[in-house]
């Protein structure tokens, strides 16, 4: 009985089964206007004749490949961008090794092969799709074309500040899967100094399709890609120039390494790039003076997004609540005052940094800490030691005692008594009495610096600049929108000025120096004979601090295998030739304040300072020749055997 | 049932991954070992430092094997059989390599059947001969000869010498807990560099040090050594 229903059941099923598939013969069969029914446009996905008809839309492609670009130090990269180098120390637990390595590998700093090239198709195709477009008007087709070219270029420029010369594709390769055959996709890598001459170029060649308008900062401008070719100019000059000091830096096809007889050319297009924007002919570009403390006019600078500040010229926008912000702030915000309690005081300038700021009277110092004879100086209040000193350290760095938002950074390392003996604690919370006393009271700074007490200072400095003000702007939720500044008008004068020393114009050179200058409180001017080498180099240091520059220049200047040689940083390496462009930097030294306590002392009370290496620091940075230019990797060259290898790697 | 149908899930997993042997291939484990030689004599080198490389060609995409010598110059790598080619990537080394006409590296063939030795002939710019060091009141003191073995038209000057002394056997310019240092122009006497360094204070105290001197050579990256001595004190 039971098998009988079972195979009835098996017999239906069949039926069904045989009918569905006649169904489905006939459908699939069927005429041609099923055809054209089921040819449904995609309705998230809008076709590239459709998009490059209206000039909204093609912005809104053009917004995705500003988005993509590259930069060294960003702030949505995170805050280890501008970590390395020992011009800070990292005060997180999972970014010691950056103080712990001995050197980098080669494929540090290495841009993503083919995310790169990936980048570099997009942009080739919105080039071609926006010159084939029939619908946009003549003007809005030449701004997209020259903002597509300005990327491409300052992309371009990114990849060979990192890799040297790379393969140079300016149309999308398509491949012929009937040929079957990808040799003819195949570049093999440019001459470094042709990806410079493109640069140069491309700049050139699109700058009169940009606007020539100081309060467009997020797209490119006229200015925007005169400042690109007078920084690309002046690095090829410099390769140029000072890849002598280094001849195992090359390549014999020119991939890496550019002839010393090209150096002039350079530094005269870079000279006149900077200067077309110097003489007001892209926009009124000028110095961002506002504020009366100069220190706080120089913070100002990369917190100020209204049109008064006309010294950006080419910035990566954020909006807070509008779906673009970054973490800067909430990462490297005082410990005492954050917003996240577990989330603070990652990145803290190093005293090597600090004491690079020059006295007022243009002279370099160590920050006094002894007298002759080996005693400590007392200082009545903690910032008095770092008084008549350039106003830019005040506005790079968060010195003890400084006002960020409403509070005081409480920095200090405990008591100091007169033989010697400390008193401190391994956190703030943690109390102690006082030698000869039984209640007890706070013997360290709630902002540190304890040894690896991480998200305090361990330097006895924090970052000021990028950090923003802004009433929860350290809060994770809402982040922070304070822009990256990718050119500045007082970076085009530092170019101008070392273009202008380079080509032997010292007055020239003094003179924009001294623009930059002036502005943060160095009055006394420097003359033409002041200007040298090293005067350039520290410069670019303490005006460009962690705005992605550092590492560039050391590189561009062959000097980062003389700074990061490898070998430890002693006290005396520390305080020694300030100034001087070959000083060692290998290890982030810092500066605790100490309380004198000796109640009967007249000095009972005051700071003094002591030079103390952070505990953590255990490595010390070592940059090889074959660092110079980070590795292409294996994947790549087996893909396209035509790429030559690094040198020295 | 239920516990019928679990039994025999458990027991498909177990099957499944017991026969999966087919496509994978036996680890190698043929055993090359050797060392970077002039005339017979170690190169001594810089810890994790001088790259060597094994290309195999013959399976599709083309990427080394790559390794480090050891501070003794020892080569010590874990093959499959067949040929390859051994090269010492451009640049590296204090010794000449062998270029070919374009001024590349030039590569040695090398055929693994077995394990077995593999010895690389090079012609260091110097070598660091009959080096002693001893230790005694607080000071390590060494004295070495510098022979220079290249004087054709790839010479190339000393840029210093210097003794280096470490916790640990890794002796280098970035592992040292003190060194002390003689510029090559100041080197009177080839025959006889004599240098010495106090040893600083250790945490946690030991009484012993290891103790090299390294010769770096005027534009060449990587410095050649004398043997490593471990000093009792």
């Amino acid at each position: 009985m039971h098998d009988t229903i079972e195979k009835t059941k098996l017999i239906n099923m069949k039926k069904y089964i045989s009918i569905f598939s006649l169904a489905l013969v006939l459908i699939t069969g069927c005429s041609k206007t099923d055809d054209e029914f089921l040819d449904i446009p995609p309705t998230s996905v809008i076709p590239a004749d459709v998009a490059f008809s209206d000039p909204a839309l093609v912005l809104a492609v053009l917004g995705d490949l500003y988005n993509r670009q590259l930069d060294f130090s960003s702030l949505d990269g995170g805050w280890s961008t501008f970590a390395d180098f020992s011009e800070s120390f990292p005060s997180d637990a999972g970014s010691y090794n950056i103080v712990q390595r001995t050197g980098w590998s080669y494929s540090e700093w290495q841009v993503n092969w083919f995310d790169s090239y990936a980048y570099i198709k997009d942009l080739n195709l919105f080039l071609q799709r926006d010159s084939a477009s029939t619908e946009l008007s003549a003007g809005d087709k030449a701004r997209f074309m020259a903002e597509g070219r300005f990327l491409r270029a300052n992309f371009y420029f990114e990849m060979v500040k990192r890799m040297g010369g790379v393969p140079l594709v300016l149309q999308p390769l398509i491949y012929d899967i009937s040929k079957g055959d990808v040799s003819d996709l195949q570049y093999p890598r440019a001459k470094e100094s042709d990806i410079y001459d493109f640069v140069i170029s491309e700049a050139e060649a699109i700058k009169n399709d940009l606007p020539a308008d100081v309060n467009v900062k997020s797209r490119a401008t006229k200015a925007a890609a005169l400042a690109m070719e007078a920084r690309a100019a002046l690095y090829a000059g410099s390769i140029a120039k000072y890849g002598a000091k280094t001849p195992q830096v090359s390549l014999p096809g020119g991939e890496v390494g550019i002839e010393a007889s090209k150096a002039n050319g350079y530094y005269q297009i870079a000279l006149k790039a900077a200067q077309e924007i110097i003489d007001g002919s892209a926009g009124s570009y000028k110095l961002y003076e506002v504020l009366p403390n100069l220190s706080d006019n120089f913070a100002s600078i990369f917190l100020d997004k209204t049109s008064v500040n006309q010294e950006a010229i080419f910035i990566e926008d954020f909006k807070a609540n509008g779906g673009k912000t970054h973490g800067f702030t909430t990462n490297d915000q005082p410990f005492s005052f954050s917003d996240e309690g577990d989330d603070a005081g990652r990145l803290n300038p190093s005293l090597n940094l600090v004491e690079a700021f020059e006295k007022l009277d243009n002279t370099y110092a160590p920050l006094p800490t002894t007298d002759a004879s080996g005693n400590f100086i007392y200082y009545d209040n903690i910032q008095d030691i770092f008084a008549g000193r350039d106003a830019r350290l005040a506005g790079t760095v968060l010195l003890p005692s400084a006002v960020f938002k409403t509070g005081v950074v409480d920095i200090w390392a405990g008591y100091i008594e007169p033989d010697g003996t400390i008193t401190t604690s391994d956190n703030a919370v943690n109390q102690k009495p006082l030698p000869g006393t039984t209640t007890p009271v706070q013997v360290v700074g709630a902002d540190g610096p304890v040894n690896g007490l991480a998200l305090r200072s361990q330097t006895g400095f924090y970052i000021r600049k990028w950090l923003d003000p802004t009433v929860g702007s350290g809060r994770r939720g809402r982040g922070s929108d304070v822009a990256f500044i990718r050119y500045r008008y007082a970076e085009v004068l530092l170019n101008a000025a070392e273009a202008a020393f380079e080509l032997g114009d010292n007055a020239t050179a003094a003179n924009y120096m001294n623009q930059v200058r002036k502005r943060a409180g160095l009055t006394i001017p420097l003359a033409a004979g002041d200007i040298t080498f090293d005067r350039i180099v520290h410069e670019r240091r303490v005006e460009l601090a962690f705005e992605g520059h550092y590492f560039y220049d050391m590189k561009r200047w062959r000097l980062a295998n003389v700074v990061w040689n490898g070998s430890p940083m002693s006290k005396s390496d520390l305080v020694s030739n300030i100034g001087s462009a070959t000083k060692k930097n290998t290890q982030p030294w810092g500066l605790w304040p100490y309380k004198f306590y000796n109640p009967n002392s007249a000095n009972n009370g005051k700071w003094v300072f002591k030079e103390t290496l952070p505990s953590t620091v255990t490595g010390s940075n070592l940059f090889q020749l074959g660092n110079y230019y980070s590795r292409i990797n294996d994947d790549v060259i087996a893909a396209n055997p035509k790429i030559v290898r690094q040198p020295n790697q | 049932m239920k516990t019928i149908s679990y039994f025999s899930l458990i027991l498909l997993m177990v099957a499944a991954s017991a026969c999966s042997k087919k496509d994978n291939y036996d680890p190698p484990k043929e055993q090359v070992n050797g060392a970077i030689l002039y005339k017979g004599d170690s190169i001594y080198l810089e810890y994790n430092r001088v790259p060597y490389q094994f290309y195999q060609y013959g399976f599709g995409k083309v990427g080394p094997v790559e390794q480090t010598f050891t501070q003794s110059g020892v080569i010590s790598s874990i093959l499959f059989n067949g040929s390859y080619k051994f090269i010492v990537p451009n640049g590296q080394g204090p010794f000449l390599w062998p270029k070919t006409a374009g001024g590349a590296p030039d590569s040695l063939d090398v055929t693994v059947s077995g394990s077995q030795q593999l010895n690389i002939e090079v012609t260091p710019y110097y070598m660091v001969r009959n080096a002693s060091i001893s230790a005694g009141g607080g000071t390590v003191s060494g004295t070495c000869k510098i022979e220079k073995i290249v004087t054709d038209a790839n010479a190339k000057d000393i840029e210093s010498v210097t003794l280096y002394i470490n916790k640990t056997q890794f002796v280098s310019g970035a592992n040292n807990i003190a060194s002390a240092s003689v510029s090559g122009a100041d080197i009177t006497n080839p025959d006889n560099v004599s240098l010495s360094v106090s040893i600083p204070a250790i945490t946690p105290a030991q009484n012993y040090v290891f103790a090299r001197i390294g010769l770096k050579i005027a534009g060449v990256e990587d410095m050649i050594f004398s043997p490593l001595f471990k000093l009792n004190f």
